[in-house]
């Protein structure tokens, strides 16, 4: 067998439809499930025999997560050829997600993207003519998950982990220039100072630990938002596309004037739909302020579908739309083409390079074509939201806690009086495994860290 | 055809301290060895820093002597001063240096070349390597001379195109104003090897007469002197020391300094080499420090038989009227006489990245290098890779296995995997902090790490190597008896714990328990071990580490197994990684221009990310299977 490892991992889309597996694949597979599953019909986990399904709870100690079918699959007939348990999961994505993390906490790591793939390829299952194929497979998911993940970091958490990380450069390097030049630096009784910090970071990684625990799981989605000119129909398509009048719709334009998020499925992707009010030069105030939103909100999508109305010729608006979807992956709706076209789709060619749908929102014409796009753009990973930006959540969550572990270790060594150069081992796993984290490896950190901090040299 | 054409096995070209070693590896292995150098004279010359040793270069020192190598007992032989640093830390930092004196150094290291069999020493400057079809075939000396030879080792140090720089002053010579060699890198370069230009520098000696030491503080060795060497008896090393001083710098000396930092070559932009962080010229540093208001100065004497002393701390190479005076500026050198003045040097090396973990040349076949020319520095850095190169180039002719140390066996390992995975943009230096697994790496362990290899490479004596086995062995069997040594929570137990500062026992213990305190050791606990034997000073103090540190260690230990994984991943030589589709472009062009012999060096390379090692794992196994089916069909 390839590897030791036990590695776990949530193999269905993320959307709300209700069932998550949770696929376990190595040679701990069978002990972990043993710790975690208790079946209905009492029978013990260890005589079940391979290929069977067995219905029970799936709990952390006392706490019961989920109730869920466990699937056993003993190797080497399974798909990595190694012992393989999939859970399948009923409570929908937050409670997939427990389940996952259950499983993490009693032996499992996070798979790495496609290493389910890498596996049964390394160990034979797969056709070694494949090999190109589950090469690119592997680069591709880690390209989405490294943007996803990276992507996640928004906000202070990326900055947090970085000043925690540059911290923790400065006290290694301190410490081992000290003992690299002895007689220039003195680093006795360095353990008060550096406990100090120390006790610090610890705090802020605590924090950031709880919020991930806490945790506002949203149910995550496509977020997708519906742009266009005023009265293009923006608020019709979001009422068809939820099949009830959630959008007030009048001929007036501009009626929208804030953003409006509704969650709906389109056949079994989620989408996160947002109407906006429609983009034109306005002195309205608040139509102004509802404009402003509109393209603050297309920014941040993942998607971004532009109405135009055939019915009215192109204008400066329609430039200023264009300006703001070029860099977004978009889809662009021709609507009212049951009525007198003046705009059509060899015009829209003309203007940006793409292949616009026609659709009538208020009559439900061409919506399954827009549906089938919405599908296509993202099992080609052109619309980059998986599966694996939930386990790069997870995956920060493991790396955030092996830091503090690491720390809490340094910790330790201070208290029970080792001398200093225990400190720095310590230090440096953390070090190492908060770069993770953002996607920053170590290098010569801790070397550049000393000659640019401290005088050495004889 | 030439005059003289002569033949051997090997040929040594340098008789700096990476020359020596190779050159002694492969006479002691049996070749018929010669060693080129410009100056039988400077044969292990210490033109630099009068000390072997130091933090993580003593550990190099230990390695080098373990596996069969000279310089340990060299300096155990001629020191006047040692000293263990961080003794007050854990036993993976402490590290000894040894004042040297320089004459007695060489004539000594000089004295053991000259009785090794099999080994001739010739003053000449080499000028071309012979290269036939990428074999090396031998070199030629500037009056035309042939050596052929079936491997060569070259360790030219700082030598080639030298050129010493003060002021406006430069010199094309080596150093010391020693000849430097002008020819070779033409010929290395027609040989389609890449080199770099690096520089380093040396403060001024001067009279001892003219110092005044009651304005310095005395810096004393070691009460009790460890010696570098496993084989050294520790009696023979007690002797009397001679004393180091130190002093500072001050404001008056900085702003001297910036005062005449347009008349100094590394600012004007006369240097185009570059130079080391770790140890920058005082300009340097009052340029970069600026808030610092002194910089220590060490005084070290050269030698017993001279006057002259090492002014540590203040390399230089501004010019020579500006040197006396921020000289004459640090208190105690008031009225300094300078015999040799400070200066930085130039110099051609390779970039290392077209080494094998082996040392040889990926290009050319039985050529490997050692040293300073493979852009480190350091006497010690360049004695490691010597022997290593030294003893390669021996097995590559015995037609044996070449050894590769690893980053988890020794600091060797460390400093040649970084030398040839990592790039390099200035001199190499060690340092403890470059090694992972330092904690299993100790200076005091070198014996029990490497002996093994040494002995089997032919360099080590069986009855060396029996001793290390034994040791181990009395290691092993006394922690197991006193992990099993009951110790009751009895008065007696319990009036001694509280004697030594330590928490009172709350319920039966073991002696190795205790031991694992901090404040209580091996020694101290004997009043309650009955059983025990007297052992040797060197078992008890492993005995003692390995039951201290027991958790550490065994993290560091499951961190080796998972680095041994990747390791042990080997990558077939001839791949092209122009075939590994999916490969980022980065990665395949560094890839393509390491050739690493590991999956796990490939992961150590700078722009190859976790998906391309994982696109390259793939690869393999479709390569390696493939590869076994054709080797199949054509052994029938």
């Amino acid at each position: 067998m390839f590897e030791k490892e036990t590695i776990a991992a949530i193999s269905t889309g993320m959307n709300n439809s209700g069932i998550g597996i949770v696929r376990i694949s190595g040679p701990q597979s069978f002990d972990i499930i043993k710790k975690i599953f208790v079946p209905y019909k009492e029978k013990d986990v260890e005589s079940f025999s391979s290929h069977t399904v067995h219905y029970g709870n799936i709990v952390d100690g006392e706490h019961v997560i989920d109730e869920v079918l466990v699937l056993i699959m003993k190797a080497p007939n399974t798909y990595t050829r190694e012992d393989v348990v999939e859970i399948d999961c009923h409570g929908g994505v937050v409670v997939v997600k427990k389940v996952l993390e259950t499983v993490l906490k009693n032996g499992a790591r996070c798979a790495e993207p496609g290493e389910f793939t890498k596996r049964a390829f390394l160990n034979g299952r797969i056709d070694l003519s494949q090999a190109e194929a589950v090469a690119d497979i592997i680069n591709a998911k880690s390209s989405i998950a490294l943007d996803a993940s990276l992507s996640q970091l928004k906000g202070n958490i990326r900055d947090i982990i970085k000043k925690e990380r540059e911290k923790i450069v400065y006290h290694i390097a301190y410490i081992e220039a000290a003992l690299d030049d002895p007689e220039h630096m003195n680093v006795d009784n360095y353990g008060e100072e550096l406990k100090e910090d120390v006790d610090k970071i610890l705090i802020d990684l605590d924090r950031l630990l709880k919020t991930s625990e806490n945790g506002k799981i949203i149910s995550e989605g496509i977020k997708t938002v519906i742009l266009g000119k005023p009265n293009a129909g923006k608020s019709s398509l979001m009422n068809t596309l939820l099949g009830e009048e959630r959008a007030i719709v009048t001929d007036i334009a501009g009626t929208t004037r804030d953003t409006l998020e509704e969650s709906m499925r389109l056949s079994e992707l989620q989408l996160n739909i947002i109407d906006t009010a429609g983009i034109r030069q306005t002195d309205d105030v608040v139509e102004k302020i509802g404009v402003e939103r509109s393209k603050e909100m297309a920014k941040n999508a993942d998607l971004v579908i532009y109405v135009v109305d055939a019915s009215v010729p192109f204008d400066d608006n329609d430039k200023d739309i264009i300006q703001i979807i070029s860099d977004k992956k978009f889809i662009v709706l021709l609507n009212k083409t049951d009525l007198e076209c003046i705009v059509n789709v060899e015009d829209i060619k003309n203007i940006i390079d793409t292949d616009p749908i026609e659709i009538s929102a208020k009559n439900n014409i061409g919506l399954d074509m827009f549906e089938n796009r919405v599908r296509e753009m993202f099992y080609d990973g052109k619309v980059s939201f998986n599966d694996e930006i939930y386990i790069t959540n997870l995956r920060h969550k493991e790396l955030l806690s092996e830091a503090v572990n690491s720390l809490n270790l340094v910790n330790e060594s201070i208290e029970s009086g080792m001398p200093e150069d225990f400190y720095s081992i310590d230090l440096m796993n953390a070090y190492e495994v908060l770069g993770k984290i953002i996607g920053e490896a170590v290098e010569d950190d801790v070397v550049n860290e000393i000659f640019s901090k401290f005088c050495m040299g004889k | 055809m030439p005059n003289i054409c002569e033949e051997y096995d090997l040929v040594v070209v340098g008789a700096g301290h990476a020359g020596c070693e190779a050159a002694l590896a492969g006479a002691r292995l049996g070749l018929r060895t010669i060693m080129f150098t410009v100056s039988v004279d400077s044969i292990a010359l210490m033109p630099c820093n009068p000390n072997i040793g130091g933090s993580s270069k003593g550990h190099l020192v230990r390695e080098i002597d373990a596996l069969g190598g000279e310089m340990g007992k060299n300096i155990d032989k001629t020191f006047i001063q040692s000293k263990m640093l961080n003794s007050s830390k854990g036993p993976a930092v402490h590290s000894l240096r040894a004042q040297a004196d320089k004459q007695a150094y060489t004539r000594s290291m000089r004295l053991v070349l000259e009785n090794t069999d099999n080994l001739t020493i010739r003053q000449a400057e080499v000028s071309e390597i012979i290269v036939d079809d990428g074999v090396i075939k031998g070199v030629k000396t500037f009056s035309g001379a042939e050596y052929h030879a079936k491997a060569v080792v070259l360790c030219t140090g700082t030598y080639l195109k030298a050129r010493c720089i003060y002021g406006d002053v430069s010199n094309y010579t080596g150093p010391n104003g020693l000849q430097p060699a002008n020819y070779l890198t033409d010929s290395l370069k027609a040989n389609g090897i890449e080199m770099f230009r690096f520089k380093t520098g040396t403060p001024a000696r001067v009279d001892k007469r003219s110092i005044d030491f009651s304005k310095m503080e005395e810096q004393f060795g070691d009460e009790r002197v460890v010696p570098f060497s496993f084989s050294t008896d520790p009696e023979s090393v007690q002797k009397e020391q001679v004393s180091c001083w130190l002093t500072y710098t001050n404001e008056e000396t900085h702003k001297i300094i910036r005062d005449n930092l347009d008349r100094s070559p590394l600012f004007s932009g006369a240097i185009e080499g570059t130079g080391p962080r770790y140890c920058p010229s005082i300009e340097d540093k009052v340029v970069k420090f600026a808030d610092k208001n002194r910089h220590q100065v060490f005084v070290e004497p050269e030698g017993l038989y001279t006057n002259e002393m090492y002014l540590g701390g203040m390399s230089s190479s501004l010019p020579e009227d500006v040197q006396y005076a921020m000289y004459r500026t640090v208190r105690g050198l008031e009225n300094v006489k300078i015999v040799r003045n400070a200066y930085a040097i130039e110099y051609d090396c390779i970039n290392p990245m077209q080494l094998k973990l082996t040392l040889e040349f990926k290009k050319i076949k039985g050529l490997f290098s050692g040293g300073q020319f493979n852009g480190s520095s350091g006497y010690e850095e360049a004695a490691a890779q010597g022997l290593i190169a030294g003893i390669n180039a021996s097995l590559y002719v015995l037609g044996r296995e070449q050894i590769v140390l690893d980053r988890s066996q020794a600091y060797i390992g460390v400093l040649i995997d970084d030398l040839v995975t990592k790039e390099n943009h200035e001199p190499y230096r060690m340092m403890t902090s470059r090694a992972e697994y330092r904690l299993l790496l100790r200076q005091d362990n070198a014996d029990i790490r490497l002996s093994k290899i040494g002995y089997e490479v032919g360099l080590v004596s069986k009855e060396m190597y029996d001793k290390v086995c034994k040791k181990e062995e009395l290691i092993e069997k006394e922690i197991e008896r006193l992990n099993k040594v009951p110790i009751g929570a009895n008065s007696e137990v319990q009036k001694f714990l509280e004697e030594h500062g330590s928490t009172p026992l709350k319920t039966g213990s073991t002696l190795a328990e205790l031991i694992k305190r901090p404040e209580l050791n091996y020694d101290m606990l004997k009043v309650f071990d009955l059983n025990r034997v007297d052992l040797p000073y060197d078992v008890i103090e492993q005995v003692n580490i390995l039951i201290k540190y027991e958790g550490y260690i065994t993290r560091q230990l499951k961190q080796v197994e998972q680095y041994k994984k990747l390791e042990n991943k080997k990558i077939d030589e001839e791949i092209d990684y122009n075939d590994v589709k999916s490969l980022r472009n980065e990665a395949r062009q560094k890839l393509n221009s390491v050739r690493p012999s590991s999956i796990g060096q490939a992961s150590r390379i700078s722009g190859v990310s976790p998906a391309d090692i994982s696109v390259l794992l793939i690869y393999l196994e479709q390569y390696n299977h493939e590869k076994h089916l054709k080797d199949k069909l054509e052994n029938g």
